[in-house]
């Protein structure tokens, strides 16, 4: 793996500017929100949010904690996405991102549904799932992705994965020292080692990230077996997929006329 | 120390050097009401109740005096400590010496304090008389001791809210700072300065840092954060109505009708070139109208008559007075005090010319739902702005730094840069004023305005920078002024920032390669490029750097070895330039005692206006020299009317009144609408859970928002009760993309005697669950 996104989270400030500049460079528009009871918004990742912010609150014997998290696109070593895709549409870039090529891409959400950090979004208006790219466009032509670009106090840090894992232990070191027990580096063997990692304070859970996050029996199961025979299967889905994207079409146009009608996305 | 600043929040790229500072082994303590964004990022963090700011810091004052962790050397030598004060000078139960009970001049009275009991000891030749054993009882020193020592921790505690056991491990860890290697930083923002006692507030942050050696030096100082990117420069260039550019007094009708009268008030130190400064002030407004013998037009400049406060003005509004009103970047609809009043007070003017970037609730007050616009007869006149990305000029930091910037793109349709509509605005005043004449048309016809057809920002940077009229060159310091209208300059203290207009100073971007972080060729630092203020503080009185490590200038026996331009007179060897290291007081030094303040020579502890308690440190509840303009306003706890205290602030998401944010769909999405922050008990007693709403009442009005119920929050141990305190986010209006209720509505428009700034950050207020 070339490339990671190292993310310290004990120098995030919960600002946010790397959610509204992942947003900004993807083309990404505002979603329809509403206050609940946490800074914490849009609430999960879908078409048109590849990345957030999470905020938790903990009450501890030493007074409250607030973890700032970030959750998006693993971009893991042993990719489940990639394993169970029937067409072979997602693939490790050389720059180590995981990506998906949307020519290859049939839509069957397969990879959503088999994410152990269920960062894909299955994209209902285009039938394609949709995630974190690393911003590979920004990548490959020389340029931090957006997140790290826009980060004021240098929380996220882009290069090369050795460098940040060598800065990274160095880090865990002094937050074990300086009084955080549980600082961990995240990322470092999850799944075969993930391109995005994280320095936590506390246990995994505080950041909305799974303890051991496993590539699913069945997904395994999946390629051993059917994955040389995926193109018989690829055609039997093919019909079943006609009936679901002429559905899925239908709702789109009825999206489409409310919208007409409905010009603002947006709550007052 | 971060104390009444939310820098994660609220000043982000802050946040960027206090984690390097954090990184090298800094600790950052969080003085904060509630829990916050940059409390998650802090060492320590230490909540205080709303409105004890200078319980506070008197308390860190006086545990540094007691347990002598104060920098001796820079006491004795660098502040008045050792100065002896008038024995007439005393303090009794809330009331230093001189109080007397005058007319406010609106139907009220307040406390005017006669200050000649507070000055210095002379001797027969006019010297003020030291002490330097610090053993006088009447040093100020001594004074200091006897005043600050009723501030001991357990009371501080007691009135704060505070736990006696965070305060110790605050004062500890904050007063190790006097250890002369060592330097301490207090960052703070409104949550210090929006109270009745906010500019005393300012002063304790002061004196702590004095007594402990931290100011003038590299990583000490007392750094305001501002609340927007250029409220430094429009500070600078005196958006304010007691100031004219360059931190000069507006001059006052009854006590400076001529210009020998403005310059009889000529302060001493540095300041006695104030003649200078202002004449040349003078010149850049009227040119070659203003001559020695019409005393430069001065009696063009207009001057006071009264107060001219924003919550004077607003009443003065109310009352018909005033006609028309411009609000420029100014949205008095959503972020006064009060806000509901001005709202209603708009319709008794005959014009408002709102400018600014969207159309904002000053502007469509006419619009508010629930207001007839038939009753309505201002006429409003919405001048279209170009944002800050869209014309070029400078902004000034919080460091002084005066950085020009470029216009990245054209303005959208009609919006215009600023200067190009105040450039249009005056032409067609004047214009106006030739053609139909006026009462007193002189001040606007005769006014230097030479900019021809399109004023550029790059010409009147000139202007600001100054001119040698005799050469027509511009100068390069302001050493080079004088008072006889042979130059030019209109703000003295941006002298030189463009002086080369083919490659001005503050277009330099010259990163430093080694150094300790002053950056001296990106930007210009005013003054006179000057990175850090009071910086002969920086060394001991033989000129050697308290912390080698970290040298600001050192002596080598010879001259000065300098990373940065002196505040001194660095010909005069390092014991004489030690004499006087605050050049710009009189005295020289730094002052603990100060007869300067409307309000007392020391800080001293009283109540916001509306409190749940009695103030334990005397009889006199609020600070007794505020002007109450609205005494039918004062709610009270009492009864349980208004038990509960409100503080209001802004979140890192959205800005000031929310035109640039609330109308950008990103950060509506992530935060969506205006919410309340209660604590998990307070919501229990009110019945409701999370995201339900409340009405937030205070004597002033009401709005409804949900609630986000946070253990951040927490009730505060104070005076023998429980408070629960509700945080109030203001930032939305009924104006723009995503609308909500002007939070504002219910603050208090009550202020500092000093400053006239309102007491947004403490008041009272009741909650209920909306049924």
């Amino acid at each position: 793996m070339a490339q990671s996104i190292l993310i310290d989270t004990s120098k995030c400030m919960g600002c946010r500017a790397c959610q509204v500049a992942c947003k900004q460079w993807n083309q990404l528009p505002a979603d329809s929100t509403e206050f609940t009871g946490s800074y914490e918004n849009p609430p999960r990742v879908s078409p048109l949010t590849w990345m957030r912010v999470t905020f938790q609150e903990k009450e501890t014997d030493n007074g409250v904690k607030w973890y700032f998290g970030n959750q998006r696109c693993m971009h893991c070593t042993d990719a489940a996405c990639e394993i169970v895709c029937p067409v072979g549409a997602i693939y490790h870039t050389d720059t180590g991102a995981v990506d998906i090529d949307f020519n290859k891409c049939i839509g069957c959400n397969y990879c959503a549904a088999n994410c152990p950090f269920k960062v894909i979004s299955f994209d209902r208006k285009t039938d394609l799932p949709t995630k974190c790219t690393f911003c590979y466009d920004r990548v490959s032509n020389g340029y931090k992705p957006a997140c790290a670009a826009a980060c004021p106090t240098g929380a996220i840090d882009f290069g090369e994965r050795r460098d940040l894992i060598n800065r990274a232990s160095q880090r865990v070191m002094h937050l074990q020292n300086h009084g955080s027990q549980q600082a961990t580096l995240y990322g470092l063997d999850e799944v075969g080692g993930t391109g995005m990692m994280y320095i936590l304070e506390d246990t995994p859970s505080q950041y909305n990230l799974p303890l051991a996050p496993e590539v699913p029996l069945q997904a395994r199961l999946w390629s051993m077996l059917f994955k040389p025979l995926r193109i018989f299967v690829v055609l039997a889905m093919g019909l079943g997929l006609w009936t679901n994207y002429n559905k899925s079409r239908e709702l789109k146009d009825a999206a489409k006329k409310n919208k007409e009608t409905n010009p603002s996305d947006y709550k007052g | 120390m971060n104390i009444g600043l939310n820098t994660a929040e609220n000043h982000p790229v802050s946040m960027k050097w206090i984690q390097k500072a954090k990184d090298k082994g800094g600790k950052l303590i969080c003085v904060d009401p509630r829990f916050t964004r940059t409390a998650a990022l802090s060492d320590l963090y230490v909540p205080i109740r709303p409105g004890t700011n200078v319980a506070f810091l008197n308390g860190l004052i006086n545990y540094a005096l007691k347990n002598d962790l104060v920098h001796e050397e820079y006491l004795i030598h660098y502040t008045n400590a050792s100065f002896l004060v008038s024995p007439e000078f005393d303090f009794e139960d809330g009331y230093f010496s001189g109080a007397a009970t005058e007319d406010d001049g609106i139907g009220g009275e307040k406390n005017v304090y006669d200050k000649s009991s507070w000055s210095y000891q002379l001797n027969g030749d006019g010297e003020i008389v030291r002490d330097e054993t610090l053993a006088d009882p009447n040093s100020v020193y001594q004074l200091m001791k006897k005043h600050f020592s009723r501030y001991d921790l357990k009371s501080v505690s007691e009135t704060t809210g505070c736990p006696l056991k965070t305060l110790e491990e605050c004062a500890e860890l904050f007063c190790d700072t006097g250890d002369p290697k060592k330097a301490g930083n207090v960052m703070y923002a409104m949550g210090i300065t929006q109270f009745s006692h906010g500019a005393e507030a300012v002063r304790a942050i002061a004196i702590l840092q004095s007594i402990l050696g931290n100011m003038g030096r590299p990583g000490g100082g007392v750094n305001a954060q501002r609340g927007q990117s250029n409220v430094q420069g429009s500070t600078d260039m005196a958006m304010l109505y007691h100031i004219i550019p360059g931190y000069m007094p507006v001059p006052h009708e009854k006590s400076h009708p001529t210009l020998a009268d403005y310059h009889a008030t000529t302060p001493g130190g540095y300041w006695e070139n104030r003649p200078k400064f202002f004449n040349s002030l003078l010149k850049a407004f009227w040119g070659e109208y203003a001559t020695p013998d019409n005393d430069f037009c001065y009696d063009y400049l207009p001057k006071l008559d009264k107060e001219r406060s924003h919550i004077a003005s607003s009443k003065y509004t109310g009352e018909g007075e005033i006609k028309g009103m411009i609000c420029w970047a100014d949205n008095p609809a959503v972020g006064g005090p009060t806000a509901g009043r001005k709202r209603d007070y708009s319709r008794k003017l005959d014009w408002i010319i709102s400018v600014d970037i969207f159309e904002n609730e000053t502007a469509t007050f006419w619009k508010e739902p629930g207001v007839n616009p038939e009753e309505i007869d201002t006429e409003v006149f919405l001048l279209p702005a170009a944002l800050h990305i869209e014309r070029d000029g400078t902004i000034s930091n919080s460091g002084r730094w005066i950085q020009w910037r470029y216009a990245a793109i054209e303005p959208p349709g009609d919006a215009k840069p600023d200067l190009w509509i105040v450039d249009r605005l005056f032409k067609a005043v004047r214009k106006e004023y030739e053609t139909s004449g006026g009462a007193f048309p002189d001040p606007i016809l005769k006014m230097n305005w030479d900019y021809g057809e399109n004023a550029s920002s790059a010409e009147v940077a000139q202007e600001i920078n100054g001119k040698d009229l005799t050469t027509g060159n511009l100068i390069t310091s302001f050493a080079q002024l004088q008072d006889d209208g042979s130059t030019s300059s209109g703000n003295w203290i941006y002298a030189g920032y463009y002086a080369d207009p083919d490659e001005p100073a503050c277009q330099k971007r010259i990163r430093e390669t080694e150094g300790i972080g002053n950056h001296p060729d990106w930007a210009y630092a005013w003054p006179v490029n000057r990175r850090i203020i009071y910086n002969r503080c920086s060394a001991d009185p033989q000129g050697n750097p308290w912390n080698p490590d970290l040298p600001l200038f050192a002596w080598n026996g010879i001259e000065w070895e300098s990373l940065d331009v002196p505040d001194f007179n660095a010909s005069l060897p390092p014991e004489e330039s030690a004499k006087r290291p605050f050049i710009m007081t009189a005295e020289g030094v730094s002052r603990l005692f100060s007869n300067a303040m409307a309000d007392g020579p020391f800080p001293e502890h009283y109540e916001p206006w509306e409190s749940p308690l009695l103030n334990q440190f005397s009889g006199v509840q609020f600070n007794p020299c505020s002007t109450v303009w609205y005494p039918e306003d004062r709610g009270s706890a009492e009864e349980n009317q208004f038990p509960i205290i409100a503080t209001s602030y802004r979140l890192s998401e959205h800005y000031q009144t929310g035109m640039m944010t609330r109308n950008m769909p990103w950060l509506v999405e992530a935060m969506p609408s205006l919410f309340v922050e209660i604590s998990p008990s307070l919501a229990q007693k009110v019945g409701v859970t999370n995201g339900e709403k409340v009405i937030v009442s205070s004597h002033r009005g009401e709005f409804e928002a949900p609630v986000c119920v946070t253990p951040r929050i927490k009730s505060f141990n104070a005076g023998g009760k429980t408070l629960e305190m509700v945080g109030i986010i203001w930032h939305w209006g009924f104006a723009g993309l995503s609308k909500g209720p002007v939070a504002n509505d219910i603050t208090p428009s009550f202020g500092d005697p000093n400053t006239t700034i309102p007491e947004y950050k403490a008041f009272l207020c009741n909650i209920r669950k909306v049924v």
